[in-house]
């Protein structure tokens, strides 16, 4: 049964947030022709707009769908979501400024870019490229089942993929027209609905289920603390794993590296690693909505762990606040799509298009083949929740994290040396890839293990591997890193031995810090790849 | 960023490697005792993190301010 008052509100805060994206395109005036305006808004975003956008990347499905799901079926393991989000912004303060100073100095747009600057390696920008566009793609399918699931959870489910593909159709129109303007302004909306619907969450669903002492006691004892018990696997050492290696993977995705490149200053991105953390606060509670989902619930009889947000809703708040929070899990699963497919194009066609079929691309044509590949990124991720079925979705996440980590030897060690060699690292890059994608999507061969349901949620994405009497049950996106480094660093030390060219590199050491740096807008170098008038 | 960071900047930088010891040591936490107001020590030991990392990452924002 569709519930219309939910609805109604529901469409009447998407239609204000359409009507935004579409106001977002006058908002401080650029030339929407050039891809450094329509993808980096200028680069010209200061403290707040950063917030938004940068809390945009981390606050999406991920933090409403996937991770309460996780914790209503397995327990304390989806928690990691926690020590994830505290332990990034550690790594943003130190590492990203360094980033942000030399792609300001030399026009980089993407990840790829810097590699190409920095190694004068095609095809190991065009691995970074490659990489960046592939693994975005299963971060914005877990962002479409997130909306998938408030849309059944209002009793669309009935009508099939329809209102699915209507929603979608909505984003992929405003972003088409606005960049990554519409998203930033949306962020800002997005960010209210959102901190009122975890407050009310947080707040009246422990009083109506008697409080937290109350929940916990409902909750079985094994599902409370993780699993030591080394015959089932250690789960404590797939906890501390899955927390390090997500929160490196978080900052390579080309959207968060957009949002990091469109601030206006290393001091903004800072300033943001300092007090972002008031996201993750909301990310714990809304764990914690697993546990109460998995009090609650039972009795309502629901059969997906990704309703389980969605289900406590309908259960505990009155028509028109389901709405409201419907909304909210809606934008903040549009936003981050939204960037999200603009940070792919960006790479598409800057690393991919330019460089091997139109090398003489205007200007113009540039931002147009970004604005089509933004639609075709999300018609990809699209494709994905229609035809993979999955019944976990935090392993989207995971699948996705598990390639992006694999840029970080490339990406992340030569913004301070260039001790690695360009093939060494692609060779490290190729088998690591190799491995963690066979490794992981083993069970799509057999469909009644993807997802797992059948063992309680279990994440797909650690294996055991054996080291001495110790068995090791850790993060497939970790073990694929380190395969990778110890490759790179190997074949760096022989082709270093060798004297094998490194490539030239466009960048100084001064560069990477901005203060040493001061560039003037005027003087800004338009490197040739991106020539301005 | 100063143009040289002092030694006493510098060691600033050892404060953000607190957070991963104390996040990455789980079997430090990993138990349902002590417990507060009904939540298990895994649980707000967790939480207790999020203000403790904000903190340290505050006093090498300003320790590093530009002079």
């Amino acid at each position: 049964m569709v519930n219309w008052t939910a609805l109604i509100i529901f469409s009447a805060l998407f239609l204000v947030v359409t009507v935004i994206g579409f106001v977002a395109v006058r908002w401080r005036k650029g030339d929407l022709n050039n891809i450094q305006e329509w993808g980096l808004g200028g680069r010209s975003f200061g403290t707040l707009i950063t917030w938004f956008l940068l809390g945009g990347d981390l606050y999406t499905a991920y933090t409403f769908i996937a991770v309460p799901s996780l914790v209503f079926a397995a327990g304390a393991i989806g928690f990691y979501a926690v020590p994830y989000t505290i332990l990034v912004y550690p790594f943003i303060f130190v590492v990203m400024p360094r980033m942000w100073a030399v792609a300001r100095k030399h026009n980089f747009v993407t990840a790829a870019d810097f590699v190409e600057g920095r190694f004068q390696s095609k095809p190991l920008a065009l691995a970074i490229a490659f990489t960046g566009i592939l693994a975005t793609m299963p971060y914005i399918a877990l962002q479409l089942v997130g909306l998938q699931a408030v849309l059944t959870a209002m009793g669309l489910g009935q009508y099939g993929e329809l209102p699915l593909v209507i929603a979608f159709a909505i984003l992929a129109v405003y972003t088409f027209s606005s960049g990554l303007r519409a998203p930033a302004l949306v962020a800002v909306v997005k960010d209210a609905l959102v901190y009122i619907t975890v407050l009310a969450i947080v707040i009246y669903v422990p009083i109506k289920l008697g409080g937290f002492g109350a929940i916990f006691s409902h909750i079985p004892a094994a599902k409370q603390t993780l699993a030591t018990d080394p015959s089932k696997g250690n789960s404590m050492w797939a906890f501390g794993t899955l927390a390090f290696g997500s929160a490196f993977a978080l900052f390579l995705y080309p959207h968060s590296l957009t949002s990091v490149f469109s601030s206006k200053s290393g001091r903004v991105i800072q300033r943001n690693a300092m007090l972002l953390p008031t996201y993750s606060v909301m990310l714990a509670f809304l764990a914690l909505t697993g546990f109460m989902a998995a009090v609650a619930l039972p009795k309502l009889g629901v059969a997906n762990s990704i309703q389980a947000v969605p289900a406590l809703i309908n259960y505990a708040f009155p028509d028109w606040f389901k709405g409201i929070a419907f909304a909210a899990i809606g934008i903040g699963a549009l936003v981050p799509a939204a960037v999200m497919s603009i940070a792919a194009a960006n790479l598409f066609t800057r690393n991919i298009y330019k460089p091997f079929f139109r090398p003489n691309a205007s200007d113009a044509e540039e931002a147009n083949t970004a604005k089509i590949t933004s639609l075709v990124v999300k018609i990809g991720a699209l494709a994905v929740v229609l035809l993979i079925p999955v019944a976990q979705a935090i392993n989207l996440q995971l699948l996705g994290g598990m390639w992006i980590l694999q840029t970080v030897p490339t990406v992340i060690f030569a913004l301070y040396t260039r001790w690695f060699n360009r093939w060494a690292l692609l060779a490290g890059w190729a088998v690591a890839m190799v491995y963690g994608t066979i490794t992981m999507l083993q069970p799509l061969f057999n469909p009644t293990a993807f997802g797992l349901p059948a063992n309680g949620g279990k994440v797909l994405s650690t294996v055991p591997i054996t080291l001495g009497s110790m068995k090791l049950n850790g993060y497939v996106g970790l073990n694929a890193v380190v395969l990778n480094i110890v490759i790179a660093a190997v074949l760096s030390l022989v082709l270093n031995l060798a004297r094998v060219s490194n490539g030239t590199d466009v960048t100084q050491k001064a560069d990477y810090i901005e203060s040493e740096a001061p560039i003037p807008a005027s003087e800004i170098a338009a490197p040739p790849a991106l020539a301005e008038e | 960023m100063g143009k040289s960071p002092s030694a006493l900047q510098r060691a600033s930088l050892v404060l953000l490697l607190v957070p991963f010891v104390g996040l990455l040591w789980v079997p430090f936490y990993n138990s349902t005792t002590p417990n507060f107001v009904g939540i298990p020590f895994f649980y707000w030991y967790l939480l207790l993190w999020l203000p403790l990392s904000t903190a340290l990452t505050a006093v090498v924002y300003f320790a590093n301010r530009a002079k």
